[in-house]
């Protein structure tokens, strides 16, 4: 849900980076975090377990610059790509404005990435948000990687609405702005139509 | 699709006007009001030197756990949280079902008074979001100045 505040003029949304455990959506916001300037950007944090796996969210809340006089505030979100972390993602979704779905780019991962893409579609569900009718865009991530499958096998299986989508390999940056860009692009539409 | 909840000026002073009432009859360091999304929304007292941004992410963070306790133990929601530090007390409460109001304290306050307070600061808060709702739902009659933004409004945003 965005928030648009008349009276400080600015207008904040939130995006949720979702996809399978270990797909590389806490990468994409260090990416982010790490390429920002400092006055655009606050404090990230990750609540994370001592492996480094996302416990329950990551948070980096950007500054856009302004529109028509407002500022435009993101605050990006991933949730624990791990199966039992259901209840959690389940909560960082409430009030989303936008979803980025980042798959996996690895055969062995297929399974993963679909179930978190029907995992997805079912938890928007049970909030009263249908997936087709958000502002949605796909990254297909680990590009780099030997074992990834061809980008028309990804489309084929996790893109069947033809969303927005885009290649990355997230620990350099490739994909990584393009995606964001992409979201945030689309959740300002949204709000030009009046929600 | 997306429901907006849209602040405007009147209700944002109230709001403000809330928020330094309790902080003052309080003894508080600081009272923040939270949107359940996690965005901040008011504050009052020595704020200056805290992390706004990042004390609202984690605090609806907490909120949103704590609710999906609840409704795991088939608890409608617990009303409130106390954190208890050495020198920092953290009082937390869900006002309206939709924002949640913080109190910092410390031992120049106590939390018998801090209660009595945000009791009192709640049910005024309610008032003010009931309107807030109501005019975010009717759009408020004011034209939206987002109806006019342009595809190059949004692109010039991405102009590094
Ligand atoms: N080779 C390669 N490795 C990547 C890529 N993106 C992420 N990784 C690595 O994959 C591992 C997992 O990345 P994370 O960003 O922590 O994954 P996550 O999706 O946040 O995982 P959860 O928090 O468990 O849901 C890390 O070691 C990353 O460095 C990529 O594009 N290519
Ligand atoms: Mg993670």
């Amino acid at each position: 849900m965005s928030f648009i505040n008349y009276s400080s003029r600015e207008i904040n949304c939130k995006i949720v980076y979702y996809g399978p455990g270990l797909c590389g959506k806490t990468t994409n916001l260090q990416y982010i975090y790490n390429k920002t300037n400092p006055e655009a950007k606050g404090k990230m944090i990750s609540l994370a377990t001592e492996t480094e796996r996302t416990l329950f969210f990551d948070f980096l809340p950007l500054s856009l610059g302004e529109i028509r006089g407002f500022k435009t505030r993101f605050h990006l979100y991933t949730v624990p790509g791990q199966v039992f972390y259901d209840a959690s993602r389940k909560l960082i979704l409430k009030g989303v404005d936008g979803v980025v779905y980042v798959g996996d780019s690895q055969l062995e991962r297929m399974e993963a990435n679909i179930e978190s893409l029907e995992n997805l579609s079912s938890n928007l569900q049970e909030q009263g948000y249908d997936l087709n009718k958000l502002p949605y865009v796909v990254q297909y991530n680990k590009r780099d990687l030997p074992n990834a499958i061809p980008l028309a096998e990804l489309e084929e299986a996790l893109n069947p609405t033809k969303v927005p989508s885009y290649e990355a390999v997230a620990p350099k940056g490739i994909g990584v702005f393009d995606t964001l860009k992409a979201v945030a692009k689309l959740v300002l539409t949204e709000l030009r139509k009046g929600g | 699709m997306i429901q907006q909840l849209v602040m405007y000026e009147e209700e944002l002073q109230q709001i403000n006007r809330i928020c330094e009432t309790l902080h003052r009859d309080s003894n508080a360091r600081a009272v923040l009001v939270i949107d359940k999304n996690g965005q901040a929304i008011a504050s009052a007292g020595d704020v200056q030197e805290l992390d706004v941004t990042s004390l609202s992410s984690l605090t609806a963070g907490n909120v949103a756990a704590t609710g999906g306790i609840a409704s795991l133990l088939a608890e409608k929601e617990f009303a409130g949280q106390f954190l208890e530090g050495e020198k920092t007390n953290y009082h937390i409460s869900i006002v309206g079902q939709r924002v949640i109001l913080v109190v910092l304290f410390d031992e120049r306050s106590s939390l018998g008074l801090v209660r009595l307070r945000v009791r009192k600061a709640a049910a005024e808060l309610t008032v003010t979001l009931e309107v807030m709702v109501r005019k975010s739902a009717a759009g408020s009659g004011q034209p939206s100045v987002f109806s006019e933004i342009t595809d190059d409004d949004i692109d010039n945003l991405f102009n590094d």
